[in-house]
């Protein structure tokens, strides 16, 4: 079905073509199968608040969550500023933007831990109730996407410290965004599901 | 090194053993540990067939039935039939599109090991007194099982994350790979079988790991989830469960069926009939595979009015079926056709395939489906879906590239005795099937009343014939690959690309790059024509 030409050349000439970067798409796909991981967790809590409704929504804490989400959705802002920035090769700047993610993101899973304490204090927990249950595992996997996305932020940081991102070596950066806007934007349709409706 | 040179070179052994990041030695790595997997899977199937021999409990007691029965269906499914498509996939996908390797050559290692250990660590749940739910895992009582039901439900989420790493990096690879001139509309219909079902990997397997972890935390948490004492939804792990394994039912029969597409052409010498409705059909299939999961729970209670929708969707499904039955038939149609090994078991595919798809259609039917609910007509009916079907897929695979892996041909006849016995050997075992299910027989129990016992006699000595025909198999591939004659680069003048390179493939697949200039089924037009005389002479000329 063809012949053959001179030497290999870039094997992701294909994808350069298409303009699409193949570490970036396949990031992508696994964001894809991660919203259906989300999927199945967010069904699992809709059927219980829609043919099981109980009152114990009412136990929790809307203003500090509230709050909370602002600290995740600032941190989302801060790697665009940091992505900006080592695109212009300023990776001093960079660093002190994944540093406030990383406190941001820290801060959001303290925020959870008290919000976990003082729930448990009331009598709701993993065990207590269909509620508990599901919105203590949806929102503890959210927490772990979190805590990873931290430790991901983390190595990156130390990485930028030693000189390793520049203006044409800033993939590591732009797919730590992805994920990190991906588990910003589950936050915000858990905090809808969960606190709002 | 030359192609004579890479041809008659000797099998490098330890590479297999390791962390090896070429695609071809870890498809390698994927076909012979599936296989494996198989006869594991086969072994317990005859003490199935054992027991069922004879009514009365004679082998296996019930609970250590139930056991053998959930690990027959977990090994088949998810360290077979699954799994053997990714060993096809991670070979052919870089050849068949002209690429190096894939695009993430060390995820897709790891890929391997995440399912040799998945796979482990179920051989181990064994020893923990085995899950012995079926391999469906319904609730509430597979959080009443014993504790190899967890480590059950631990080595499917490792499996199911290796199926996801093996399909990020094929859709990658595939979009980002391709030789010049590869457009999407030359790729080989095996490639377009494998976008479609890594799309449903990417989308429907996440879903199962969701409800494997609500099980596991049920079982060791104490969540509530499906407790219907503190107000849990069974019939919700039920849903979340099908949402995931009817797509699964499409992920082990759409490469199946890109296997089938490649090997009709080559042996009727035809361009394939309909090329791009085959490439379009399976995605349709994708698609509607996902908004059919209810009909496996027409009896669980659900909504009247609900089941109707589920019942159109999974009837359209035969749409874009019959679109590659008919397509296959009319490419062979006037074909010049030979008779080899792997074209008779394409063609047992297809008579095979015809009788599990047509009685799904029953199956979609709510009537019919509440008569026989739960009985053996449901054994049958899959067991021709994906043995007719998908093993007779895998068997034809394994015989039309043989030379392309070993660099040998296996032996004609042996592979037509082989075919023999497991074409026989599946209609023996599994048409009786059908009849004990009308007639009422329950799936899933290790005892039957009386009037059951001719048919499954039946069953038991098709299922003898079908373990016996893998000796002839084993037999072929060992001496053929010790002194198979040589294959040449392009024994079936093949026109797709990974028959344009030396058996096996060098290193780095191609020695130079290739220039695609025309489909990969055009036999009969001025270029293909062109083109195959021009390609690598084959072994004997």
């Amino acid at each position: 079905m063809g012949s053959q030409t001179s030497a290999l050349k870039d094997h992701f000439r294909a994808g350069g073509e298409l303009g699409i970067n193949h570490i970036k798409l396949g990031m992508w796909f696994f964001i894809a199968s991660e919203v259906m991981f989300f999927g199945g967790l967010i069904a699992t809590f809709l059927n219980f608040k829609i043919n099981s409704p109980t009152l114990e929504g009412e136990l929790l804490d809307v203003t500090l969550v509230g709050i909370n989400t602002f600290i995740l959705l600032g941190s989302s802002f801060a790697v665009v500023l940091g992505l900006d920035a080592i695109r212009q090769d300023k990776p001093r700047q960079l660093a002190f933007y994944l540093g406030i993610t990383i406190v941001l993101g820290v801060i959001f899973l303290s925020g959870q831990v008290f919000e976990f304490r003082s729930l448990a204090a009331e009598g709701l927990t993993l065990t207590s109730s269909v509620f508990g249950s599901s919105f203590f595992t949806m929102t503890s996997f959210h927490g772990l996407h979190v805590l990873i996305g931290v430790l991901w932020a983390s190595r990156n940081f130390i990485k930028t410290l030693r000189g390793g991102y520049s203006s044409s070596t800033s993939i590591g950066i732009e797919l730590f965004g992805i994920y990190w806007h991906f588990v910003d934007i589950v936050w915000i349709i858990l905090f809808t599901v969960i606190y709002l409706i | 090194m030359t192609n004579e040179e890479i041809m008659t070179a000797p099998i490098r052994w330890r590479r297999y053993f390791k962390w090896n990041t070429d695609h071809k030695v870890i498809g390698v790595q994927y076909l012979v540990t599936t296989f494996i997997f198989f006869l594991i899977g086969g072994v317990l199937a005859m003490m199935m067939r054992a027991e069922l021999a004879q009514p009365g409990k004679d082998i296996l007691d019930g609970a250590q039935y139930n056991a053998v029965m959930t690990n027959h269906g977990s090994v088949m499914i998810f360290l077979w039939i699954i799994p053997v498509f990714a060993g096809f996939a991670n070979y052919f996908i870089p050849l068949m599109i002209g690429a190096e390797d894939m695009a993430f050559p060390n995820l897709n290692a790891a890929s391997y090991f995440t399912f040799l250990l998945g796979g482990l660590v179920m051989m181990g749940s064994f020893f923990l007194g085995g899950a012995n739910t079926g391999w469906t895992a319904y609730v509430p009582l597979s959080i009443i099982a014993p504790d190899g039901q967890t480590i059950w439900a631990v080595s499917l989420i490792l499996v199911g994350t290796s199926s996801l790493m093996g399909a990020i990096n094929f859709m990658t690879t595939i979009v980002t790979m391709r030789a010049p001139g590869m457009t999407f509309w030359r790729l080989p219909l095996f490639v377009w079988g494998m976008i479609a079902t890594s799309l449903l990997v990417l989308l429907a397997t996440p879903v199962l790991t969701t409800g494997l972890i609500l099980v596991i935390l049920d079982r060791v948490a104490g969540t509530v989830f499906f407790d219907a004492n503190a107000g849990g939804d069974p019939i919700l792990y039920q849903n979340i469960f099908w949402f995931y394994s009817h797509p699964a039912v499409y992920i082990m029969i759409l490469p199946g069926m890109g296997i089938i597409s490649e090997i009709f052409p080559v042996f009727s010498r035809k361009s394939i009939f309909g090329y791009r409705m085959i490439a379009l059909s399976s995605l349709a299939i994708s698609v509607l595979g996902l908004t059919v999961w209810a009909h496996h729970m027409f009896t669980s209670g659900l909504n009247p009015g609900m089941r109707v929708p589920f019942m159109i969707t999974s009837m359209i499904i035969a749409v874009p079926t019959g679109v590659k039955m008919f397509s296959w038939l009319a490419t062979i149609w006037d074909g010049k056709i030979s008779f080899t090994t792997p074209m008779i078991f394409a063609l047992g595919f297809i008579s095979l395939f015809v009788i599990g798809g047509i009685t799904g259609i029953f199956l979609a039917a709510i009537p019919f489906n509440i008569h026989v609910h739960d009985t053996y007509f449901i054994v049958a009916h899959l067991h021709f879906v994906l043995f007719g079907g998908s093993v007779s897929a895998i068997y034809a695979g394994v015989y039309y590239w043989f030379p392309k892996i070993t660099g040998r041909m296996y032996n004609e006849t042996l592979g037509k005795i082989h075919f023999g016995m497991n074409f026989v050997g599946t209609l023996l075992t599994y048409l009786p099937m059908f009849l004990a299910g009308m007639l009422g027989m329950p799936r899933r129990v290790a005892d039957y009343a009386p009037e059951f016992t001719e048919l499954n006699l039946l069953a038991t000595l098709g299922g003898i014939l079908l373990a016996f025909s893998t000796i002839p198999f084993l037999y072929n591939v060992i001496v053929s690959l010790a002194k198979g004659e040589l294959a040449g680069s392009n024994p079936w003048r093949g026109l797709t690309l990974e028959w344009q390179t030396s058996s096996p493939p060098p290193e780095h697949n191609f020695e130079s790059s290739p220039l695609v200039t025309s489909g990969p089924y055009d036999y009969g037009s001025a270029e293909g024509a062109q083109e195959l005389l021009e390609l690598a002479p084959a072994a004997g000329d």
